[in-house]
């Protein structure tokens, strides 16, 4: 079988990139889960470290979506 | 003047024998509505013209508007339906993104900005499931590098106006706690990371989602097109399953809307609260 594949190998390389931040997302909303099932009246504090946590994580994908299409 | 019936509508579906083409980018630019015009700038042409996203950005204000002013107008102490509905919303807003995040001290200063934002951007990425319209506002960049710059002038305008300019930068940039030799280091990282950065991860991170929902929604619709109209008969019924998970992705993506329009108000506010915290 032959077949031709057309398309950016930046995309190849963002979805790796991806996979980094992936698991830091999960890993802080795993440790945020946990912590508020443990003292759910720490809800609101927690909330707030999960989301700047979440927000440096993810800013790494987002960064890495921004160079794959422009360093097309 | 009309509106582009259906994002999905506008791609000519490819004649009989034709290669399947995939969905691209190139999608998301939609002629303008009504006349325009367009001129040279730096080398690329500019089109001048309204946009289906620039009419659903006002029709989203209106719409939000015209609700809760309608929801508050006759306020009663048993609540009709419409009234109850805004406050629930309202409340949501005001606790759980405004006096969680800010603290309870000075966040009714910025309440009135965080709801509206709020229902602006959900209604706006609602756009993309709500039938004859269904484009996300915010798959197009321009639109969220707009709101962007404005949490971000209004972060850093209130933390200047409670910290004075040198105090503010000392306060984003110097975190308590650090031995000298290490701030070398951390003030161009914290400067990069709390002033520059920031509003280019708050516009990419609505804008990627939007874009590559809205993507994923085309590439779904048109795949399952073209296996049901050109596939083989054994191949037919995967066009079928296709558009199933068409509609398993699009309640998916009525997820991720309200996610988006969450996460950007909620960082919004954590940037405000941030900005104006004491100092330690």
């Amino acid at each position: 079988m032959e077949g031709t594949v057309n398309g950016s190998l930046n995309m190849i390389g963002y979805g790796l990139a991806a996979i980094g931040p992936g698991v830091g997302i999960g890993l802080i909303f795993a440790a945020y889960i946990q912590g508020v099932a443990r003292q759910p009246e720490a809800q609101g504090r927690l909330q707030t470290i999960a989301f700047i946590g979440f927000a440096l994580a993810e800013a790494l994908a987002i960064i890495g979506i921004g160079l794959a299409f422009a360093l097309g | 003047m009309s509106l582009v019936p259906n994002a999905v509508m506008t791609f000519a579906s490819p004649a009989k024998g034709e290669g399947f083409t995939p969905p691209s980018p190139e999608d998301f630019n939609l002629p303008p509505v009504g006349p325009s015009s367009s001129f040279e700038l730096f080398g690329q042409t500019w089109a001048l013209g309204v946009t289906k996203p620039i009419l659903q950005l006002l029709l989203a204000a209106g719409v939000v508007f015209v609700f809760f002013y309608a929801s508050s107008r006759q306020r009663a102490m048993v609540p009709s339906k419409l009234q109850y509905v805004g406050e629930a919303g309202y409340g949501f807003v005001r606790n759980s993104l405004g006096r969680d995040v800010i603290g309870s001290e000075h966040f009714m200063r910025f309440v009135p900005y965080l709801f509206a934002l709020f229902f602006f951007i959900l209604l706006n990425n609602l756009f993309s499931t709500i039938p004859f319209i269904q484009f996300p506002t915010f798959s197009r960049s321009g639109m969220v590098y707009g709101l962007a710059a404005l949490s971000w002038v209004i972060y850093n305008a209130v933390g200047i106006q409670k910290h004075g300019f040198g105090g503010y930068l000392k306060l984003q940039t110097m975190p308590p706690g650090v031995p000298k030799p290490m701030l070398i280091i951390l003030i161009p990282l914290e400067f990069l990371s709390n002033i520059l950065v920031r509003p280019f991860t708050l516009a990419l991170r609505l804008f990627a989602n939007m874009f590559a929902g809205h993507l994923l929604l085309i590439l779904f619709a048109l795949g399952g097109e073209y296996l049901l109209l050109e596939g083989d008969a054994l191949v037919k019924p995967v066009g079928v399953l296709t558009w199933l998970l068409f509609i398993a992705i699009s309640f998916l993506e009525l997820l991720v809307q309200f996610l988006q329009a969450f996460i950007f108000v909620i960082l919004s506010a954590l940037y405000i609260s941030s900005a104006v915290a004491d100092e330690h």
